[in-house]
């Protein structure tokens, strides 16, 4: 709204009114203002990284998508029973058939990492959080346990602690009756910037064959922009206008 | 008018031990209650039917009932108050405890459920304004300071006149909390059971219906163990009352299916709760629309039956199991139907996308659940015993 308004001309006696006007609704919206801008600041500025993946369904076959499972496992120190209901998954396995060819696909499944993250939005404490870098998170000494975000997250990716954990990770500390997700392998990011590799990628680039592209969103000169950009990729429930930060390709 | 200025108020003073042995066995079903809300916090989710699936599970659907009927048991304070019936002035004092009775027994459940129920500070001092369960805890501590409030208002002769513009406010507040706890759904666009502005008018509407059939039978009760005058003509109220307010509820579910099924991509989901889906669809026609609906209005509307107490408690009965049906098809049933991520495709995973998730609840929810009931219904006939809230006797009106 100011800068509309700096960009008309207007008498000084005006303009001197719209000042105190401005300065008064200032005042009183300000708090709104600042929540708004906070909820929605990765909208307004590029200066921020915003961190995705980019994954091509093409390159990845089942054992690939077993590989990247196992690989965050081991990075973060969850395990899962296949048949359990309650273990946690942070990044899982989902085979695609189409009912008319028969064709079939299998993709791993992650926490999104969305713009505007339905999590985010519900959690009464804010223990759910997105940092300025696009990453979606949850705060451990915050959470209080209501499961909301698993109600209002599009993709099943969030788990529930549903028993005492033993032999957690440093990287990865995990709490009974708290919520988790995947964190983009957010420890490697905070180390190496835009050199990192997430855990799940680390697992099916090799060599020159690459799979699954981490970097940053908002820079058109990184590497995953310009696929993004060359060859267009797919965003899940793109309907719901969340904007995630992870991308499908072949789908 | 003759009969409210010397309508008198008075505890209920019973001692027998039919009355005393209700209160314990309440009590002590309220403790095994919140003995098996501490167990699973020892213990950690995983011994209850609640999964990464259905999270939310049979506590919830007690908290919500709880929660639901609070606002709805306030009707007939706001019934006298903010619409002048004179008629039911009477009985506003109770309609207030119970409601503030009902909304605490609901959030204990719903506190004890979370994964850390010791970080009640941190749900009290961090809150995220753009989250409707952050301003639901706005709404509930509002909703009894503003009842108590109230309440007080009613019972002090000399702040009388304060009471009518306290019940406007306590009116518009139970309106706005039942929007706010039908918004918890409503406000879920990722799931097609929920994601529709109707949930929240139908979640007032239930209430209304909820909460008198609970408002009924603590009447009836407590008129008869204190051996108190209840005449037929205020029964006879809140018998049409009650059925209004269960045929309102028909068509609110009527209206939200409709709408459903005439759109080609909630046809699975429909199908799912009409049809297929097993103990919900079983839910649905038995316990919901037949038991819940269809058999208590035939007993409130039947003209043999218009002067019948049993039938009253029945049919209020009737109207309370049908809402249990009514939430648990609702929260559970909801989260059952799998989330559509992949249109058009079959999918499959460890993680259970793509098929409807089994739940069954457990005992410790159950005993959790079932804590929560008794502990609103003890706070409520506590509150008539400590304080003059029901009136001494509701003889026949002279007119």
């Amino acid at each position: 709204m100011a800068t509309e308004l700096d960009n008309i001309e207007l008498r000084p006696a005006r303009r001197k009114f719209l000042k105190s006007a401005a300065a008064l609704a200032t005042t009183l919206i300000a708090p709104g203002i600042i929540l708004y801008k906070t909820g929605h600041a990765s909208n307004t500025s590029n200066k921020n990284p915003r961190w995705g993946l980019l994954i091509d369904t093409n390159a990845l076959s089942e054992s690939d998508v077993d590989a990247c499972v196992s690989a965050c496992q081991r990075e973060h120190g969850w395990e899962s029973d296949p048949n359990s209901r309650t273990d946690a998954q942070w990044i899982r396995k989902v085979k695609l058939t189409d009912p008319e060819s028969g064709h079939q696909r299998f993709l791993p499944m992650m926490c999104m990492h969305c713009e505007n993250p339905p999590c985010v939005d519900v959690c009464p404490t804010g223990a759910s959080f997105k940092r300025d870098d696009g990453i979606v998170l949850v705060d451990k000494h915050t959470c209080i346990g209501c499961r909301y975000c698993m109600m209002a997250c599009p993709y099943k990716a969030r788990s529930f602690i549903h028993e005492t954990l033993k032999d957690q990770l440093p990287v990865a500390p995990r709490g009974k009756g708290t919520v988790e997700s995947c964190t983009l392998c957010v420890h490697r990011i905070d180390r190496d910037g835009s050199n990192a590799v997430p855990a799940c990628a680390e697992a099916v680039n090799q060599g020159d064959r690459k799979a699954i592209w981490f970097g940053d969103l908002h820079d058109p000169q990184s590497e995953i922009s310009q696929r993004l950009q060359a060859l267009g990729a797919v965003k899940l429930r793109a309907d719901m206008g969340l904007n995630p930060g992870v991308r499908y390709q072949g789908l | 008018m003759k009969m409210q200025s010397s309508m008198r108020y008075a505890e209920i003073k019973t001692s027998t031990p039919n009355y005393w042995g209700i209160l314990v066995v309440l009590a002590v079903i309220a403790l095994v209650g919140f003995a098996a809300a501490h167990h699973m916090d020892t213990e950690g989710h995983h011994i209850t039917g609640m999964t990464n699936q259905v999270v939310w599970g049979l506590p919830h659907v007690f908290a919500i009932f709880l929660i639901v009927a609070a606002s709805g048991a306030l009707n007939l304070a706001s019934i006298a108050s903010v619409f002048g019936k004179q008629d039911y002035k009477p009985l506003a004092r109770f309609s207030a405890v119970l409601s503030i009775a009902l909304l605490v027994g609901g959030l204990a459940i719903l506190l004890l459920d979370l994964g850390r129920p010791d970080r009640l500070i941190v749900a009290m001092t961090y809150y995220n304004f753009k989250s409707i369960f952050a301003w639901n805890i706005i709404l509930y501590t509002g909703f009894i300071v503003i009842v108590l409030t109230y309440l007080w208002l009613m019972m002090e002769r000399r702040m009388h006149r304060w009471s009518k513009p306290a019940g406007l406010v306590a009116f518009i507040w139970r309106l706005i909390l039942t929007t706010g706890t039908g918004s918890i759904f409503g406000f879920l666009v990722a799931r097609e059971a929920y994601d529709s502005a109707l949930l929240a008018p139908m979640f007032i509407v239930m209430s209304f219906a909820f909460g008198l059939a609970i408002f009924i039978m603590l009447l009836m009760l407590s008129f008869k163990l204190d051996r108190r005058e209840l005449d037929d003509s205020h029964l006879q109220r809140l018998r049409k009352l009650l059925g209004h307010f269960t045929a309102a509820v028909l068509y609110f579910v009527i209206v939200f299916h409709l709408t459903k099924l005439y759109g080609t991509q909630n046809h699975d989901f429909e199908r799912f709760i009409l049809l297929d889906g097993g103990v919900y669809t079983l839910m649905f026609w038995f316990f919901q629309i037949g038991l819940g609906n269809l058999l208590p209005l035939a007993m409130l509307y039947a003209p043999g039956l218009q002067r019948s107490n049993p039938a009253l408690v029945i049919a209020s009965l009737l109207v309370i199991v049908g809402a249990f049906a009514q939430l648990y098809i609702i929260i559970v049933g909801g989260q059952a139907y799998p989330l559509n991520i992949f249109p058009g495709y079959i999918v499959e995973s460890r993680f259970f996308d793509g098929v409807i998730s089994e739940y069954t609840p457990s005992l410790w929810e159950f005993l959790l659940g079932i804590g929560g009931v008794t502990s609103a219904v003890l706070i409520a006939l506590l509150g008539i015993r400590v304080l003059p809230i029901m009136p001494e006797g509701l003889p026949a009106e002279v007119k």
